[in-house]
């Protein structure tokens, strides 16, 4: 499957890929209105993080493991790997936010809703249709979406 | 400002920040290698310092609202036609510092650009036009010393064979070249982005005086390595591994004075290749101290091609300065197969400014008497030539051909190409960009990837566009548009301009 793969080597650590995840993932899909009123009202977050240490920097996400410890330790089925598109799939309803997918993840990429007991994972952008909207804001190639 | 000296309100620079568009976001804050903009923990937003920003665009291109517009700082002195604002600002620094006035990138004064008083001719009815889409046009060039005649006999096989022996030539797809930026002047990345860029495109890219890193030998077939006065990482490998020579006698940015690459600059690998300790000043020293006159340089030129075992063809770089045209004659006389000039308005990552702004002529005339002169000494065909230093678009460089160029250097065209905004700080190592910088937080944002693949297209379109031109005079090579100034006319130039560059008035 195609996974959004970061590279290290030429990341800047210039967070627009936080900017783009925040905007594709608000109602507005608006940039100004999804970064400022949506995120303080509505606890939008990106599902990118990017780590910095000296002159490295990476930008994490759900890397849509073969074998994803979130889903084994989710206690309610709110997580579970899709067998036809690979992604590891979250689904709202069923998730009751007790963090187990937090501590599991080995990459650290789940995060708390900062508002609604919920989490926060990458779904790929799975409804846009020109792809991870990350991967489009990169202004170095520094984040790919392809099959590995 | 409170607590600043009085003159850092002459800055160059306003930040405009469209309150509605900023999302604070701090991706500017980031970007900022100068930190002109920054994180205010009271006002819980994004501020800005417009005195310490040097107008590199970097901010504005990253904005992901499209709220920054780097503007000139409208403030204005009282001034006039010789106070100049420049000068009063260069005379508030020096007065702090004491020190010269340091400046990178071409020169910017207003001299005059005959590039833009040249004009090229095209078919009308008489003679046809060509479609470069449809029919065959060349733009092969071939550098190196070319005989005075060929002599053809039969071979065994009873097939004309060519029996005159050729020196060695550099064989170029397109008449255009990447200029000589020292690794250490510029990052590994572009290096390494120029050298796949010109075995891509069939070119050769001049490695600068730093040096070539042993991982880039596998690109030498397109590399033309540089021995300049500091022989900075000069061996014997180092010689064979590329398929040209080039002395660098002068630059036409700095004509008459060395180089000084700062010790912040030398990182492990510039260490390594330059062959100097890590952290020291790597300064070459303003002549070559082997090279006191022509018959000094005939001696390096031979040395040189006798450490490539005569496989390498070897060019020597002047700075186009007033007896031009006699130098490069001798230079010729002296065994090099190709002569470079190098024009005042050439790029570099440091220079003293009034070195810069001052010293040299233009390309233009450089170019057209040099060619005159080794034709009319008769040895024209013995070396070809290269013009350098400010060549600005495919329009430039088939001027220079038609003036006499056999083919052009460009290096300031492809470091915009790969986003530079000629801000001119490339001497304090901090360049925005990652490119005239080795800190690795700054130099990784050039992505080799896409900066081959910019210079690339760079080239690419230039000779497309070179190709429509020579198609509409009615020409199919670039050959027969070498030195052929008939295709030139000159507007508004004086009688002594239009002499020396060979070329009537537009009408005539």
């Amino acid at each position: 499957m195609k996974r959004v793969y970061p590279d290290k080597e030429f990341c800047i650590g210039c967070h627009l890929c936080e900017v783009a995840c925040i905007t594709a993932h608000s109602e507005s899909k608006d940039v100004v209105i999804a970064y400022t009123q949506e995120r303080r009202e509505k606890g939008i977050t990106s599902c990118k993080k990017v780590f910095e240490k000296g002159h490295t920097c990476v930008a994490v996400s759900c890397r849509h493991c073969d074998e994803p410890a979130c889903v084994a330790a989710c206690i309610s089925g709110g997580l579970h790997k899709d067998p036809k598109t690979g992604r590891t799939v979250y689904d709202r309803e069923k998730c009751v936010g007790c963090w187990s997918c937090l501590m599991a993840c080995p990459y650290g990429a789940i995060k708390r809703h900062p508002v609604e007991n919920k989490i926060i994972k990458c779904d790929l952008c799975q409804d846009r249709e020109e792809g991870p909207a990350c991967v489009a804001a990169c202004p170095n190639l520094a984040l790919k979406f392809e099959e590995r | 400002m409170l607590f600043q000296p009085i003159n850092k309100n002459y800055h160059e620079f306003h930040i405009d920040r469209d309150k509605d568009l900023c999302i604070n976001c701090e991706v500017c804050v980031r970007q900022c290698s100068y930190g002109s903009h920054y994180w205010d923990e009271v006002r819980g937003k994004v501020m800005h310092d417009n005195s310490k920003c040097v107008g590199c665009h970097r901010c504005e291109a990253l904005c992901p609202t499209a709220a920054l517009h780097i503007r000139k700082k409208p403030s204005e002195y009282r001034g006039g036609a010789s106070w100049r604002p420049v000068f009063m600002e260069n005379i508030y620094k020096q007065a702090d510092t004491g020190g010269v006035l340091l400046a990178g990138m071409g020169s910017p004064v207003d001299i005059p650009v005959y590039w833009d008083r040249m004009l090229l001719d095209a078919s009308q009815v008489t003679n046809p036009s060509i479609d470069p889409l449809r029919e065959p046009m060349e733009l092969k060039t071939f550098l190196g010393a070319k005989p005075s005649k060929l002599e053809i006999e039969t071979g065994k096989d009873g097939k004309p064979k060519l029996k005159t022996k050729l020196t060695p030539q550099l064989e170029l797809n397109y008449p255009i070249m990447f200029s000589a930026m020292s690794f250490g002047s510029i990052n590994f990345n572009l290096h390494r982005a120029m050298a796949r860029a010109a075995s891509e495109l069939g070119i050769y890219y001049n490695t600068g005086e730093g040096g070539l890193h042993k991982s880039l030998y596998k690109y030498g077939q397109n590399t033309i390595v540089q021995v300049a006065s500091g022989r900075f990482g000069v061996h014997k490998d180092y010689l064979q591994a590329g398929a040209g020579i080039e002395i660098k006698v002068g630059q036409g940015a700095k004509p008459g004075i060395g180089g000084h690459l700062p010790g912040e600059k030398i990182n492990d690998m510039v260490s390594e290749t330059r062959m100097v300790p890590i952290g020291s000043d790597a300064i070459s020293p303003a002549p070559h101290h082997d090279i006191y006159s022509i018959e000094d340089l005939l001696q390096l030129i031979f040395a040189l091609k006798e450490a490539s075992e005569y496989k390498a063809p070897v060019s020597v770089k002047i700075a186009a300065v007033h007896n031009v045209a006699a130098i490069a004659s001798g230079i010729v006389r002296a065994g090099a197969d190709i002569v470079t000039i190098d024009g005042m308005r050439g790029g570099t990552g440091a220079a003293p400014a009034m070195t810069r702004d001052n010293v040299g002529i233009p390309l233009e005339l450089a170019l057209a008497s040099v060619d005159q002169r080794l034709r009319d000494e008769g040895i024209r065909n013995q070396a070809s030539i290269v013009a350098a230093g400010g060549i600005r678009c495919s329009a430039d460089a088939i001027k220079a051909i038609a003036l006499g160029a056999d083919a052009v250097y460009i290096a300031t065209g492809a470091l915009i190409a790969v986003g530079c905004t000629l801000c001119g700080r490339c001497y304090t190592g901090k360049c925005p960009w990652g490119i005239a910088t080795n800190d690795p937080k700054l130099a990784k944002r050039q992505n080799p990837d896409i900066a081959a693949k910019k210079m690339t297209n760079l080239v690419r379109a230039w000779g497309h566009e070179i190709e429509e031109m020579l198609g509409g005079m009615g020409l199919n090579s670039i050959e027969s548009l070498r030195g052929n100034r008939d295709k030139l006319r000159a507007v508004g130039l004086s009688d002594t301009e239009m002499d020396i560059l060979g070329v009537k008035h537009a009408g005539r």
